[in-house]
């Protein structure tokens, strides 16, 4: 391998489907990639451009569009496109644009083709057309993805690397400064070729050892030695080394078995990184960690929008993991209040401090931490009492849109229904808040509440907490003592249900678009979570999660025994089909949405989804006649 | 950059007549075949013309002192960068390195020991270049040193049209109103060294100090700078020199 080509591998060898691959089949790309710069604006394919080559983006942003114009993906450093086209050989059907100074990789389609041939984990990320559900159900359960992922995917920048004369304080300096945990030691020549290598200007080197944190403690310090001491004289000749297309899996058992919590990473035998044992759990726990402290480091809604295609990723990731609907609900509505967190932070910054305290309140499914892939915003503004419109409106309305308008640019598109804070309704003090949820329980009707039910669900995203807990508080005292108000929300709760004669008859949306497929969310968990609510609201629960609600329902005598239970169970296994048929959405590159269609459903699948339905479908029942419009108010 | 002697400036008044005028004169084949291949006419639209990317490093700056060590190059349109094509080759300098040199290239002794001389690869080199443009970040390195060690071993030298991405960056940034409003002002010079070039058109940072990876790095820039600053059909003497 040329060393002049490590600059492109290794950047490729970063993102998928190209971290699948073999060191070898990666060199064969570089060895192969034409490069062209895009100025901002310019498009890179045009519909029914012939296409001879995949499109790999090195830096900067492009953004892809339907025929009709409409957006289809916006994509950045490390993404790829045209592979649709290019498996057809059909002519580009999906144009394409730079939307900032872009720096592309054609990689030509022979190359393509022999990728396709020779990976089979490639040609599926890049095939569209496959029966996969059931295949992709089983590889869930049985592939460990740690046994496939390679290690250099968790190295995030070069080792540090000193030579053995520096002296153990500057190496400690250099550490600090890198803020690493371990270096490498390194000298000239090549005495030892296991370990020799050339760096990227020719030289040579050999690696001799690596000095880690407690080495400093137990080699030094303990030792008492001179800060002057070289690192040469301390290095423990003891190496443990990976390449670098070694599992992660692989990588975790050297460390157990070596019993060493650093691991220099290797691409031949040129040093690329340094693993950390704490990379590898890191890795394996929480991988919306990193998303996340992604988002605060970001300064700009530009920058902001650019995660999107990482939150898809990191749900996606979390589901082959085998996460279950609680913990990818959670993960998302995480990920969604940091988004809307940090462009407060960045409304505050443009538009300084606020002239009276606040509390940034989220509804509907983010207040509930059950957040999907596919959302929209509901938010609303709490303000102060002490809140003079004339004088503070303009502050917080210029707030408000900042955030729903940066939230829309990051995927949560404006809510339908107008129930957010730019919605001067929605953005009072707390006094006409106390007033309109007083007003809601006190003279509930059923159309009344049809849109204002979605602020049953609450919770504080940023600023004065206190807001949002005193309506929680004013909520939970009310409203078991408001028949007429649960009866209202029973009624609304029933207009959705589940279809029944699921099996072979499928019931089918009929709105043209998905008219071969079923809303789950609509026809499963929407209902559910009405329903849901309405117990949790008769025993003055102030939970807003529907598991936790479901909790506090199951310590009360408002169901039967087990059926809380019961609920839970179909909840959980409504909102996982969803979960999954979203996540089939986005490995096949379509928009994912909350239908599913039949023809990916398995037959195991579909009987316990049956089973789900109809357990709804009683539960919906026992709803009417548990909180039935109070007999005095209908003689009235 | 200091340690640059100052040179005869080398104008392009005329270099088709010069190449053409060249080629009758040229004895030795390599040279001849070079300079009869004809560039393209000075009213060729950039986009059109066929490139290549050409980087070398050297033991120092003064032709007459320092040699070539490696040369890197990376033919190229503007649309596309062909790094397929690309040709890599360490030379042995005559005189033998300095400590001090190695600052420069960082290609280490053992490497050049083996290394062949500048005269072996040297036709290779001329076919690469024959018949395109080729292009350059800061020509008064890259022209001078191959003109000097072609004469050493053919008895004539090599002089030929070159695109400077380093002076098209001056244009910009050093010779313009406001360049020398700054100057006025006791700011510091933009700095056009390719890789803060590169960076403002959001091209991303190489590890530099090799001649490939700089050739392509150089290509790039260009790229970058045509579709910035020109148009594809700019014609090409507006841009070479």
């Amino acid at each position: 391998m040329d060393v002049e080509l490590l600059e492109i591998r290794q950047h490729m060898g970063r993102f998928p489907p190209f971290d699948g691959l073999s060191d070898d089949l990666l060199d064969a790309i570089a060895e192969q990639v034409e490069v062209s710069y895009f100025k901002t604006g310019s498009s890179i394919l045009a519909l029914n451009d012939t296409l001879n080559d995949l499109c790999y983006i090195r830096s900067g942003a492009v953004e892809v569009y339907r025929s009709q114009g409409e957006l289809y993906n916006r994509l950045g450093e490390g993404d790829i496109f045209g592979h649709f086209s290019l498996l057809r050989n059909h002519k580009v059907r999906l144009p394409a644009k730079a939307i900032e100074d872009t720096l592309l990789y054609f990689i030509p389609k022979a190359v393509f083709q022999r990728l396709c041939d020779e990976d089979e984990h490639f040609a599926d990320f890049v095939e569209l057309e496959r029966p996969r559900l059931e295949s992709a159900a089983e590889q869930q359960k049985k592939s460990n993805d740690m046994m496939v992922t390679r290690i250099r995917k968790l190295l995030t920048r070069y080792p540090v690397m000193v030579e053995t004369s520096t002296s153990v304080q500057l190496a400690a300096q250099q550490m600090s400064d890198a803020q690493a945990s371990a270096l490498l030691v390194i000298k000239e020549g090549s005495d030892n070729p296991r370990y020799s290598f050339k760096d990227s200007e020719g030289q040579t080197w050999q690696m001799c050892g690596i000095l880690t944190d407690s080495d400093f403690r137990t080699r030094i310090v303990a030792e008492g030695l001179s800060p002057q001491t070289s690192v040469g004289e301390v290095v423990s000749s003891r190496l443990i080394t990976i390449q670098s297309d070694a599992s992660v899996y692989e990588a975790m058992l050297t460390m157990l078995r070596s019993n060493v919590h650093h691991l220099p990473v290797l691409y031949r035998q040129r040093p690329v990184g340094v693993v950390h044992l704490s990379d590898i759990i890191r890795y394996e726990t929480h991988s919306g960690l990193y998303l996340v402290s992604n988002i605060f480091n970001q300064s700009s809604v530009q920058g902001l929008a650019r995660l999107a295609p990482d939150v898809r990723a990191a749900f996606v990731r979390m589901v082959q993991e085998g996460a279950n609907s609680q913990m990818v609900g959670s993960a998302l509505s995480t990920i969604g209040r940091s988004f809307t967190r940090r462009l407060l932070e960045m409304a505050e910054a443009e538009l300084g401090p606020p002239p009276v305290p606040y509390c940034f309140m989220v509804n509907g499914s983010m207040a509930r931490n059950e957040q999907s892939i596919v959302t929209d915003q509901d938010n609303a503004l709490i303000l102060s009492d002490e809140f003079n419109p004339e004088e503070h409106d303009d502050y917080f309305y210029a707030l408000a849109k900042i955030v729903s308008d940066g939230l829309d640019a990051c995927g949560y598109t404006y809510c339908k229904g107008d129930v957010m804070a730019t919605n001067t309704q929605w953005r009072q003090p707390l006094s006409v808040w106390k007033g309109y949820f007083q007003d809601w329980m006190a003279n509930p009707t059923p159309e009344r509440l049809l849109h204002s039910s979605i602020f049953f669900d609450l919770d504080s995203c940023y600023g004065e907490d206190l807001f949002v807990e005193t309506l929680q508080d004013l909520i939970a005292e009310t409203a078991p003592k408001s028949p007429l108000f649960l009866a209202a929300m029973a009624r609304n709760a029933l207009n959705r249900t589940p279809p029944l004669g699921f099996f072979r008859t499928f019931v089918m949306e009929q709105d043209g678009k998905h008219n071969n497929s079923i809303n789950l969310k609509r026809r499963g968990t929407a209902p559910m979570v009405d329903l849901v609510r309405i117990h949790a609201l008769a025993c003055g629960s102030k939970a807003q999660n529907s598991f936790q609600r479901l909790n506090d329902i199951s310590k009360t005598q408002l169901l039967a025994t087990g059926m809380s239970d019961k609920l839970s169970y179909a909840f959980e296994f409504l909102c996982m089909s969803r979960v999954r048929h979203q996540m089939i959405d986005l490995q096949e590159d379509r928009l994912p949405d909350n239908n599913i269609e039949p023809e990916n459903v398995a037959d195991s699948e579909r009987h316990t989804l049956k089973d789900a339905f109809q357990v709804l479908s009683n539960a919906q029942k026992f709803l009417k006649f548990r909180y039935p419009m109070p007999a005095q108010r209908q003689g009235r | 950059m200091f340690g640059i002697r100052p040179r005869q400036k080398i104008t392009q008044a005329d270099w088709k007549g010069y190449m053409a005028q060249q080629s009758q004169l040229a004895s030795n084949p390599a040279i001849q075949q070079f300079f009869g291949t004809s560039l393209p006419d000075p009213e060729t639209p950039i986009s059109k013309v066929p490139m290549v990317a050409l980087d070398m490093e050297t033991t120092g700056l003064d032709e007459r002192r320092h040699a070539i060590v490696s040369i890197g190059v990376v033919p190229f349109t503007l649309s596309r960068i062909k790094l397929a094509e690309r040709r890599y080759w360490v030379v042995k300098p005559p005189r033998p390195l300095d400590e001090a040199s190695i600052a420069f290239h960082h290609i280490t002794h053992s490497e050049i020991a083996q290394a062949p001389d500048l005269d072996e690869i040297l036709d290779e080199l001329l076919a690469q270049l024959a018949g395109r443009l080729v292009v350059v970040h800061f020509r008064n390195i890259e022209r001078p040193f191959l003109d000097a060690a072609v004469k050493a071993r053919r008895g004539e030298g090599v002089l030929f049209p070159m695109i400077d991405t380093m002076s098209l960056e001056a244009r910009l940034h050093r010779q313009t109103l406001w360049a020398r409003f700054r100057r006025w002002l006791g700011r510091p010079p933009v700095s056009i060294r390719l890789n803060a070039s590169r960076r403002r058109y959001g091209l991303p940072a190489y590890q530099g100090h090799h001649a490939l990876v700089d050739a392509l790095a150089t290509a790039e820039l260009l790229q970058a700078q045509i579709a910035t600053h020109y148009q594809p059909e700019t014609p090409l003497k507006d841009i070479w020199c």
